[in-house]
């Protein structure tokens, strides 16, 4: 290469400053106190990278790219005012714009570049494109679940797993033609058709409990395949930002299965939503004890330590205001409230603590599942709002269920469960509960969000 | 070419080391907001396609390019955004009633 142009320098000084902001961005996220600061260096490393960018010498018409920043910054922004409910789609749709940029960009880089692709560019461009086009079709399909666009329930057929492996195959040895000869190029297009296939037929079986894992693991998709056009393109910074992006993807995605207990190839080969058999059959019409809102406000003013635990269920009967409200009229009577939040509650990661920060829940309440689990034996009332498989304890007991080993929430060890859920049918996977049978249970019938508010008016009138 | 892949190689692995050991000390309290900001710093891909609609080699790779940098931009517009108005919500007990 020739000595570096003066301009060539700044560029990268600029990508420099901007990696080191990256990764403190990520540092300081590991705390809510300093989160906010970490959004600001993630935002002052990417002006610095654009603007660097735009110095680059080789660009030689600045109007598409003009006109695509305005108008990529009109579309972001709605997407940046999404309601908080709508978080998991808006994240799944955001997967699948990286992924576009990503495939495009590599698409156009083998054109420019083909026939003469040495062998090592080509395979990272192929895992670039295959990884690029599989996430961007398989985001879409889970954006479009999580949107109820499509039916949420899974969709199995005999030998699937068969067809999905086949046509990732297929890919897998187009690639591999095109880097032994990269003058295939009528292979190419081959090459994005089969992996944009395989990520619709990867989601479809997926139901809506699988979520937070296949959200994790598309992200680290993401992620690797903008690493890999960080190796096409010779660019450390893209390089570094997709590997931090797989890095996190990959680690929520092992969370995830873990708290599914669900093994770890399980995850990578995409194989989930096997597990809703055909368990929980029988057993029909066994005795449940309910209660009226009146009767579970007695029992919650006579409590001093309340722990709720919240589900997907919560989110959908946008009750989470009502909760706050709940917990703070406990609170009024000294009574102490705390949330215990399983991993994969709700249909992301974390998607419980932001549903229950957006309702101003202070984050010292929420814990995790590490860290509440020893407290139910000293909880005098646990209520589950719109929580099912993560309190199911057959996931301890019965090794016939299909969540056995899963870790649960104990809410069984506290004196008194309260479930509140809208009718007895069993959840996803229709596992049964047995924790809903268990004398201390009392089952609240009713949508959560008018339920919680019928206690929280009780709660009121009795004492004033 | 040769060594440059290689040295590639070396930022991408110690990248992904340090990715584990920052992201590991991320609490469980911010997995969303975790995502929604990987997500729009993931979008630095966008540097490639700047380059690529602005070089001008060819019509596709223009027209590619430019799509593209509108799918970018709009994650790392909007993955700021979320990310922010996310993190605006967490307060702990000491601020809630500020």
């Amino acid at each position: 290469m020739n000595p570096m142009a003066a301009s060539d320098i700044v560029i990268e000084i600029a990508y420099v400053i901007a990696t080191a902001l990256f990764i403190l961005s990520l540092k300081w996220l590991s705390s809510p106190t300093t989160a906010r600061r970490g959004v600001f260096a993630g935002e002052a490393g990417m002006v610095l990278a654009i603007a660097g960018t735009l110095l680059y010498h080789g660009i030689v018409d600045y109007k598409w790219i003009a006109i695509a920043l305005v108008l990529g910054t009109v579309i972001g922004i709605p997407l940046g005012r999404v309601q908080m409910t709508a978080v998991p789609q808006r994240t799944a749709l955001s997967h699948a714009f990286g992924a576009l940029c990503v495939t495009l960009v590599g698409t156009a880089e083998f054109y420019l570049r083909a026939p003469e692709v040495p062998k090592f560019m080509m395979a990272v461009l192929s895992l670039e494109i295959i990884l690029g086009s599989l996430t961007l079709t398989g985001s879409l399909m889970a954006a479009g679940k999580l949107q109820e666009v499509l039916p949420q329930r899974p969709i199995t057929y005999k030998g699937q797993n068969l067809v999905n492996l086949s046509l990732l195959g297929v890919a897998i040895v187009v690639a591999v033609l095109l880097v032994l000869d990269p003058s295939r190029m009528h292979l190419f297009p081959l090459m994005i058709i089969i992996p944009l296939i395989f990520g619709v037929m990867m989601i479809v079986p997926i139901g809506g409990a699988d979520m937070p894992t296949v959200i994790s693991l598309l992200n680290s998709y993401a992620g690797l395949s903008a690493a890999a056009m960080g190796f096409v393109l010779d660019s450390k910074l893209l390089i570094i930002a997709g590997a931090l992006d797989g890095a996190s993807g990959f680690i929520l995605s092992v969370n995830m299965s873990k708290a599914m207990n669900r093994s770890f190839s399980n995850v990578l080969f995409g194989a989930f939503g096997q597990v809703q058999a055909t368990a929980g059959t029988g057993q029909e019409a066994r005795p449940v004890r309910s209660a009226t809102p009146e009767e579970a406000a007695a029992i919650l003013a006579a409590a001093n330590r309340v722990v709720v635990v919240p589900g997907y269920g919560m989110a959908v009967a946008q009750a989470q205001h009502k909760v706050r409200e709940l917990c703070d009229a406990l609170n009024k009577r000294g009574i102490d409230v705390k949330f215990g939040i399983h991993p994969v509650a709700g249909r992301m990661p974390g998607h419980m603590n932001v549903l229950l920060a957006e309702a101003d829940i202070p984050y010292d309440k929420l814990l995790s599942m590490d860290e509440i689990n020893g407290d139910f034996a000293q909880t005098d009332v646990a209520l589950v709002i719109g929580a099912n498989d993560v309190t199911n304890p057959a996931a301890r007991t019965e090794a016939s269920s299909p969540i056995y080993g899963m870790p649960i929430l104990d809410v069984d060890k506290a004196r008194t469960v309260m479930v509140i859920k809208r009718s007895m049918a069993a959840g996803f996977a229709g596992i049964e509960n047995p924790l809903y049978y268990l004398d201390k249970t009392l089952m609240l019938f009713g949508d959560a969000k008018g339920f919680v508010g019928n206690i929280i008016r009780e709660l009121s009138g009795g004492h004033g | 070419m040769h060594s440059d892949l290689l040295s590639s190689l070396y930022v991408f692995m110690l990248a992904a080391f340090i990715g584990f050991e920052v992201i590991r000390r991320v609490s469980p309290l911010l997995h969303t907001p975790l995502m929604s900001l990987t997500n729009a710093l993931d979008a630095i891909a966008v540097v490639g396609a700047i380059i690529l609609a602005g070089a001008h080699k060819s019509t596709l790779a223009t027209m590619l390019g430019t799509i593209a940098i509108v799918s970018a931009t709009s994650n790392i517009v909007g993955g700021f955004i979320i990310t922010d108005r996310m993190l605006k919500m967490f307060k702990s007990s000491g601020t809630k009633k500020a």
